[in-house]
């Protein structure tokens, strides 16, 4: 109190409006999110009502389709902070799911759950280790794994969908529930709950944001950014799969191409959060209600009656409109 | 009055700290150090001096464990050591502010003071995961500021939110707070005002006085003739000068450092 009074009256003018300047737009980026998630619900309710957008089913069916999504999200937050990108998740989310269908139907669901997330993570560690050593940007690595993950997934089961018939599977993630909250929504929350305090608890995440902020200076500090880097990109590909789990959950089938088209869904849910694009910044929460917002605009596109091919522009058209009002907001703080 | 926790052990002021020799560093086919040898000394502010180019900064980098030399030896209190790596510096007491502060913009006060050597909580599970205890941060950041009579608005501020003078004196106060026994200024006053820059040398002079090995670049001669008691001059990657400041004049130094005059070295 006394040290504030202090440098209140000793700080130049200047430093003093940049503060306050500083402090609004700390708390336009923060809030940005939370108000386009109202401001879409309200539009829908409005305009989509007869539709059925506010029916208690169709709100639940938001909640259980954004989960996936926020999963992914919070993984995508670590990768983005590092300054990093990870493009391969959603094939690998799809993967996953195979992977977890095929070891549930011989293992058992923990096996299951365990290889799943196995193979998550070791693909983030190729990412991370290809990115770091050999010193390709991770777009590119992770672009490249993009492909090779999605064709080992065709090969998998050739383009079929595999049942899973493990009714503890299915319950504890995708379709059970604790009184009148689903199951996938628990999971979520674990998932975002735990993002939340590596990020601003564990010296993991202040060096991840360090390592994205300034590289070179935390590497004069002593902070082992390879290390750093490779872990961010291990958690982003971990929580993939971990979204695979969840979709195969909740569907009862692994599939080459479950989540697979969620990358940019994902990256706008992250972005439009308040992370930053090109690393330093991060907010797990915003992460969650991006993804919130995201999977109320497919939901309300659908409700529409949008054509598949119409929903894809419109949602295209959306994610570069969000992303770039975001980013602007970010570069003005 | 700035007092430090430099514990330099018994060490006499004066004696030597930091030894190096036949130091050489090259980039492709730039040579920026060609075999320079010196040495800091304990309670001696070393001023290293040097035009655009000389060496300096790499000189520095190469002390603190940014760069590995290509040749050359670097000795601790008289051991030979491998500065592989910052850490490896740190981990020798030799603790640096480089010409591009290395800041955290995001990370506020606290975290940038602490990054690195943050303290843990929750026991030996907490250390291995590294939860931070934040409150033991703040205090001690709370002691460290006072005690280096640093003014920082509010210590949950983030680095960007502050002046450039602020975020230099916390790039300062993290050197200083925890220079156990080197300590090395990449030009730490270049984007000060004049109180702020002459708090800087009042910080050296701390330094110095509880017997930390100051080693101070500058391109500012009345800071040399303020704080510094022995001038090393570099021009092209050697060393060229290594005279006492007590019996030259800035104009001498100057000419030094332009290749005006080359006696600096016939002690």
């Amino acid at each position: 109190m006394n040290r504030d009074l202090r440098a209140a009256v000793l700080l130049p003018s200047g430093a003093r409006t940049r503060i306050d300047g500083w402090r609004q737009h700390a708390e336009l980026r923060h809030y940005v999110v939370y108000a386009a998630a109202v401001l879409v619900f309200l539009l829908f309710a409005v305009f989509l009502h007869d539709d059925g957008f506010l029916t208690s089913s169709n709100l639940i069916n938001i909640g259980r389709q954004s989960a996936p999504i926020a999963v992914m999200a919070v993984g995508m937050s670590f990768a983005l902070a590092s300054s990093e990108i990870d493009l391969s998740v959603g094939s690998v989310a799809a993967l996953s799911s195979l992977v977890a269908a095929e070891v549930v139907g011989s293992h058992g669901f923990v096996a299951g759950t365990v290889a799943a997330l196995v193979v998550g993570a070791g693909i983030g560690l190729v990412n991370g280790f290809i990115t770091v050593k050999v010193r390709i940007p991770s777009f590119l690595v992770t672009l490249g794994m993009l492909g090779i993950v999605s064709g080992v997934a065709r090969n998998m089961n050739n383009l079929q969908s595999l049942p899973i018939r493990n009714d503890a599977f299915r319950e504890i993630f995708g379709s059970g529930s604790v009184g009148p909250v689903s199951s996938l929504l628990i999971w979520t929350a674990v998932v975002g709950l735990l993002g939340h305090f590596a990020l601003h608890q564990l010296r993991w995440g202040r060096h991840v944001l360090s390592v994205g902020s300034d590289r070179s200076a935390a590497k004069a500090l002593g902070i082992n950014t390879d290390r750093v880097r490779i872990s961010a990109l291990v958690v982003s590909a971990a929580a993939a799969s971990f979204a695979g789990v969840l979709l195969a959950s909740r569907l009862a089938i692994g599939r080459h191409d479950l989540g697979e088209n969620l990358l940019l869904t994902v990256i706008a849910a992250v972005v439009i959060g308040g992370t930053n694009l090109f690393g330093g910044r991060a907010s797990v929460a915003g992460a969650v209600a991006g993804s919130v917002v995201m999977a109320m605009l497919n939901n309300g596109l659908i409700l529409m009656g949008l054509r598949v091919s119409d929903q894809l522009i419109a949602r295209g058209v959306i994610i570069i409109l969000a992303v770039s009002l975001s980013m602007r907001e970010q570069k003005e703080s | 009055m700035i007092s430090v926790p430099a514990d330099p052990g018994s060490a006499q002021a004066g004696s030597v700290a930091l030894e190096i020799s036949g130091l050489r560093k090259s980039f492709r086919a730039v040579r920026a150090l060609d075999g320079v040898t010196m040495d800091l000394r304990y309670g001696r502010v070393t001023a290293l001096l040097g035009d655009n180019g000389a060496g300096k900064s790499t000189l520095v980098k190469c002390i603190s464990g940014v760069y590995v030399p290509d040749a050359g030896t670097v000795r601790v209190n008289g051991v030979e050591r491998a500065v592989s790596s910052p850490e490896a510096a740190r981990t020798l007491g030799i603790e640096t502010v480089h010409q591009t502060l290395a800041v955290i913009d995001p990370l506020d006060v606290v975290e940038n003071l602490f990054l690195n050597r943050e303290h843990t909580r929750g026991g030996r599970l907490g250390a291995l995961v590294g939860v931070l205890d934040k409150k033991r941060m703040r205090q001690e950041s709370d002691e460290i500021l006072s005690r280096l009579d640093i003014r920082i608005p509010s210590l949950r501020r983030p680095l960007d939110a502050l002046s450039g003078g602020q975020r230099q004196a916390v790039a300062i106060g993290r050197a200083v707070a925890w220079g156990q026994q080197i300590v090395l200024l990449d030009e730490p006053a270049a984007a000060l005002g004049v109180e702020q820059a002459a708090r800087v040398l009042e910080l050296i002079r701390g330094l110095r006085d509880s017997g930390v090995a100051v080693l101070l670049i500058t391109h500012n001669m009345d800071r040399v003739t303020a704080v510094c008691d022995r001038a090393i001059v570099l021009r092209q990657g050697r060393k060229i000068a290594d005279v006492d400041v007590g019996e030259v004049t800035k104009d001498d130094l100057v000419a030094y450092i332009t290749g005006a005059r080359t006696d600096g070295l016939d002690e």
